[in-house]
Formats: structure tokens, C-alpha cells, sequence
């Protein structure tokens, strides 16, 4: 058992940096991803991430694998992508999804722009998929550093954030404070999309935000439990993951967000609320 | 649309000047000449000097190993009377790209004469190694576990190299010989000093640290020409993604056996050598070139420049 789970995170340096390193992400992701859940932005996260592919690669033209210039550069690209989306849907007719999507796409392709106008793509490919596995101290520091001001900022705006994210049209007739908490809310998912960027990479980020909420809305309705459980599975596939990937030699992103892809199809079959067994299992199983 | 028009000029300008290593003022005299990368593309610049306008494929830093022809290259193949392919299995795409740019080229191989080595994955058993190595040729990826093909990597072979290149050129165009043959001995005496130097630089470095980790397996030759021994990593993916267990196995040999030096270009990336390196206190060797000249800024743009280059970053690594 020892050998099973700690030894690793014992003997290696790295491991335990990776570990703290997913526990971060998991104490922010998870939270933020429920909201993004209740609010039916489950793919806008996905289409943020690619937004922030050409910001990062645009970095890493200009500065070589500098943790600044990419972190700078991601957070322009995603923060323009969905204030220009935002601004596009409020002063249009046209959906705040359609517009992510064209500003997303854009995005996108100028990013595969920029990384084929670099002569050698492969650098940068290694880039878009970060390695959890090589967090050093600037990067582990910027990781948990977004998670704090994550964490601060959801709980300084959590009511008029749930309130908007249940009954839009509630909060609006009692405060003004609901597109400042809509923006502030998209601040958050790509501080929080940029910092997992660095571990896993753009588009595996995402399923670190998305995977476990959605895996967690299976066991509970309730606000407070949605929240603690989407972290503790965030967290736990985190671990497992890297544990898998240190056991089997699976590459460590894929093995975390697989793991997280596991809790959700069990979370599927066996959920509490609304998962496909208990559904057909008589009812009085249930009320033990 | 005049933008856009403009935009993409400047794109493939972008793409393909790189690749023109040698195309200052092109007379029509001049025997156009083509190597498929940019190394060996030096060595014919050497041979052919004046006499020739060499052009290569693929570029400095360019990886010919998943190198994608395009429709220019194809178009330089068809212009050119001579090209010269490395062999060994370097250039998987040549044959192809020949065959469809209908050229009436004459086609030598550069690497001939030379004695090929297996891949350093096969060696792990000593005996009778000609046998295994004829057992196990066939069904193996074509990039791994058969034939080296970075021969080059070994001084005595590029002047093997050389003496095929000037053959060629001489086989092409008759009239040079008188130059091709003295540029080729005045080029071959020039690495006879370069296999000096390079061998006096392994003599500084201490025996018992003439080992770099390193799962670039380019260098094959070089370690056994010199006597550096080049240790592959244990069961390290060169896949975009490493594993926790891949890296933890690293650290593990690289402690063990007290290896001074890590040279891991493409493992997975930078941060991650970085990391292995942080953890176990080998050094990180600097930047050193297999497969590819860098550009004419860089440390290593020419064949002698670059095997200057990695003995000094090798012994700097490993003499500290």
C-alpha cells in the first residue's frame, strides 16, 4: 500500500510537485466549474481554451518558453475572446454561444497560424500539451496563485454569482451587480484555464474544470455539496491520475483527465440523482 | 483583397527562404545541385564551391525526420542534374518525392562505404551481434531499432561523405573535376583537423565521465568514433507526453550511475530536463546539433562548426 501510494510522492521530487500542483488546480477548477455548469457554459470553457492557444503561442514566439510572456499572452487572448463575445451578444441580437463560437474560431485559427509560421511546430506542440510533470517553483507558485485569487473572489461574489447563474432576471430587478459578476466570473475561467494551462496543456485544462462537476451533479442537487464534491473528485483524479501514470506509465495529462472521465461514467451509472441504475432499480432500494 | 494577397506572399516567403541555403545570385552556369538536408547540403557546398548552386530540402533546424514535402521541393528536385540523398534510411519520403517530380536527376548516396550501426536499443544483449541484428532487421518502426542513419556524426565518415560527393559531382559535370578533386582534399584535410581536435577533446575529459544520458539517438557514431558512451534512458517515449513513470525511471539511472550530464533535447520538452536535471544534479548539457545545421547566426552553421560546437558543449558538460 505504502509502495502503491506514497513511495512515489516520497522518493521523487517531482511527483510531489505535481501533486501540488493538481491539488491546486482541482481547489479552483472545481468550483468554477460547477458555475459554469449551472449556468450552461459547459462548452463555453472548451471554447476558451482554444481561445487561448494563439495569446500562448504568441508568447512563445516572442519569448521562447517563458512563463510570463505565455501567461501574459494566454490571458490577453482569453480575456479578449470573451469580452468580445460578451459585448458582441449584449449589443446584438445575435446568442452570447454564437458569438463565443466566432470569436473562439478565430482565435483558433490564428493561433494554427502562428504556430506553422514557426518553422519547427513541434517546440510548440509540447507547449500546448504542458507537463504536469516539470512545475518548477515559478510555475507551481503561479498555479496556486490563481487559485487563491480564485477562491477569494468566489467568495466575495458567490451570492450575486449563483443568484445570476440561477435566475438571471431575478438579480437584475434587485441590483445592477449582474454583468460586472458575469464578467469578473469570465476573469475567472481563464485565470483558471491559464493556470492549468501550464500543467496540462490548453485543451486538458478544461476537463480538469468540467469533468468533475459534471461527474458530481450525479451525486447531489445541493449547492454547497456540488461544490465540495466537484473538488474533491477534481482533487482526487489529480492524484489518482499521476499515481496511474507513475504505476503504468501512461502520459500523466491523459491519465488525469481519464481518471476524472472515469468518476464521471460511474457518477453516470450509479449516481444518487438521476444516474441510469438507481432509476431502475425499484424505488424502495433507494430509501434505505 | 490585396491584403490578404500581399499577407500570404509574405508567408511563403517566410517558409521558403529558410530553406535556400546557398542561393546568392544564381547564374545559369552553375550546376544545380540538391541535398536533401542541410548538413549534407554543407558538405556538397564545400566540395562543389563555385561550380555548383546547392539547394536543400529540408532546412536549418528542420527535422527530416517528419519532414513534409512540399510542392516547391519537388520543383527543386525536377530542376536539379544532381541530388544527393544520405541513405541509411535517413530520408523516408525521398524515394516518393523523386518518383513524382519526374526528375532526371542522377540520385547519389552519400553515406556509401560507410560501416552502418544499429540503433543503440538493440545492443542491450553483447554477443553475436551481427546475427541478432539480421534476425531482428525486419518489423521494426523505420525510425527506431534498424539501421543508424546519423552517420555523419563521425569525422572519419564525413570524409567518406566527402569522397562520394566529389565523385558524384565529378560523375555530373566532368569538366570540374580539377576543381571538385582540390576542393574535396583541401575540405578533407580540414577534417582530419577537426578529428584531431575532437579527439584531444575527449583525452581533458576524466574517463570515468564520459557518459551522457541522453535519449536523443543521433549520436551513435560519435560515441563510438570518440569513446563517449551515450546511454539511452530507459523506456522514454520521445512522444509529446512523458509519463510520471518514464521521468521517475530517469532519475532513478541517472543517480545510480552517477551520470554527470543530460543531454535530452526531445524528451518531451525544455521544462521537464530542466526538472530531471534540478533533481538529480547532473548538469544539463547546452545545445548541440544531430540532424540539422542551425541557421547562419547560430553556433552551427556549417558541418565543421557544428561538431565544434557539441565537443565543446559535451566537455563543458562533462569536465566540470
Amino acid at each position: 500500500m505504502y509502495d502503491l501510494l506514497i513511495a512515489p510522492f516520497a522518493e521523487f521530487d517531482f511527483m510531489r510537485r505535481a501533486l501540488v500542483g493538481v491539488l491546486a488546480l482541482g481547489l479552483g477548477a472545481g468550483p468554477v466549474g460547477v458555475l459554469m455548469m449551472l449556468r450552461r457554459m459547459s462548452l463555453a470553457g472548451d471554447a476558451m481554451a482554444h481561445a487561448i492557444l494563439p495569446g500562448a503561442a504568441v508568447g512563445f514566439l516572442a519569448a521562447g518558453l517563458n512563463l510570463w510572456a505565455m501567461t501574459a499572452g494566454g490571458l490577453i487572448a482569453g480575456f479578449a475572446v470573451a469580452l468580445g463575445a460578451g459585448a458582441v451578444a449584449r449589443a446584438t441580437q445575435m446568442k452570447e454561444d454564437a458569438a463565443l463560437a466566432a470569436f473562439y474560431l478565430v482565435s483558433l485559427a490564428l493561433g494554427v497560424l502562428l504556430v506553422s509560421l514557426r518553422g519547427s511546430n513541434v517546440d510548440l506542440l509540447h507547449v500546448l500539451f504542458g507537463t504536469v510533470l516539470a512545475l518548477d517553483d515559478a510555475t507551481l507558485l503561479l498555479i496556486v496563485a490563481i487559485t487563491t485569487i480564485t477562491l477569494v473572489v468566489l467568495a466575495a461574489l458567490w451570492r450575486p454569482l449563483v443568484l445570476e447563474s440561477l435566475d438571471p432576471g431575478f438579480l437584475r430587478s434587485v441590483s445592477r451587480a449582474g454583468a460586472p459578476t458575469h464578467l469578473a466570473f469570465l476573469a475567472l475561467v481563464v485565470l483558471n484555464l491559464v493556470g492549468g494551462f501550464h500543467a496540462l496543456g490548453t485543451l486538458l485544462a478544461v476537463g480538469m474544470m468540467m469533468l468533475p462537476a459534471a461527474a458530481a451533479r450525479f451525486w447531489t442537487r445541493e449547492l454547497t455539496a456540488l461544490v465540495a464534491l466537484a473538488v474533491l473528485i477534481a482533487c482526487g483524479s489529480g492524484v489518482l491520475g499521476l499515481l496511474v501514470s507513475y504505476h503504468s506509465g501512461a502520459p500523466s495529462g491523459p491519465a488525469i483527465i481519464l481518471v476524472a472521465g472515469g468518476a464521471y461514467a460511474l457518477s453516470v451509472l450509479f449516481g444518487s440523482v438521476g444516474g441510469l441504475l438507481p432509476r431502475l432499480v425499484p424505488r424502495r432500494h433507494l430509501e434505505a | 483583397m490585396l491584403n490578404r494577397r500581399s499577407w500570404l506572399a509574405a508567408l511563403a516567403a517566410v517558409a521558403f527562404a529558410a530553406p535556400a541555403l546557398a542561393q546568392d545570385a544564381p547564374p545559369a552556369q552553375k550546376l544545380p545541385v540538391v541535398a536533401t538536408f542541410s548538413i549534407l547540403g554543407d558538405l556538397v557546398h564545400q566540395v562543389g564551391g563555385d561550380r555548383v548552386r546547392v539547394s536543400t530540402l529540408v532546412g536549418p533546424n528542420g527535422d527530416a525526420h517528419v519532414f513534409q514535402p512540399s510542392p516547391a521541393d519537388a520543383k527543386k528536385i525536377a530542376g536539379a542534374k544532381v541530388v544527393f540523398v544520405n541513405g541509411l534510411g535517413f530520408e523516408g519520403w525521398i524515394d516518393r518525392l523523386v518518383k513524382s517530380s519526374g526528375t532526371r536527376a542522377k540520385i547519389f548516396v552519400a553515406s556509401k562505404g560507410v560501416e552502418p550501426r544499429e540503433m543503440a536499443e538493440e545492443e542491450e544483449d553483447g554477443h553475436d551481434h551481427d546475427n541478432t541484428a539480421e534476425a531482428h532487421g525486419h518489423d521494426h518502426g523505420h525510425d527506431h531499432g534498424g539501421t543508424d542513419p546519423h552517420a555523419w556524426q563521425s569525422v572519419a565518415n564525413a570524409k567518406l561523405y566527402v569522397a562520394n560527393i566529389r565523385d558524384g559531382l565529378i560523375a555530373a559535370d566532368p569538366d570540374g573535376k580539377a576543381t571538385y578533386d582540390a576542393n574535396a582534399a583541401a575540405y578533407t584535410a580540414k577534417l582530419d583537423a577537426l578529428d584531431n581536435e575532437v579527439k584531444a577533446a575527449i583525452v581533458r575529459i576524466p574517463a570515468d565521465k564520459r557518459r551522457i544520458i541522453t535519449s536523443h539517438d543521433a549520436f551513435g557514431y560519435f560515441g563510438a568514433a570518440y569513446g563517449i558512451e551515450f546511454i539511452a534512458p530507459q523506456g522514454v517515449s520521445t512522444e509529446a507526453e512523458a509519463s510520471a513513470k518514464d521521468v521517475a525511471k530517469i532519475i532513478r539511472q541517472i543517480k545510480a550511475e552517477h551520470i554527470p550530464a543530460v543531454f535530452m533535447e526531445n524528451i518531451s520538452d525544455p521544462r521537464l530536463v530542466k526538472r530531471i536535471a534540478n533533481e538529480t544534479g547532473a548538469k544539463i548539457g547546452g545545445e548541440v546539433y544531430s540532424d540539422a545545421l542551425s541557421d547562419d547566426k547560430g553556433p552551427a552553421s556549417t558541418y565543421i562548426d557544428m561538431i565544434e560546437n557539441n565537443i565543446r558543449e559535451f566537455s563543458s558538460a562533462l569536465s566540470s
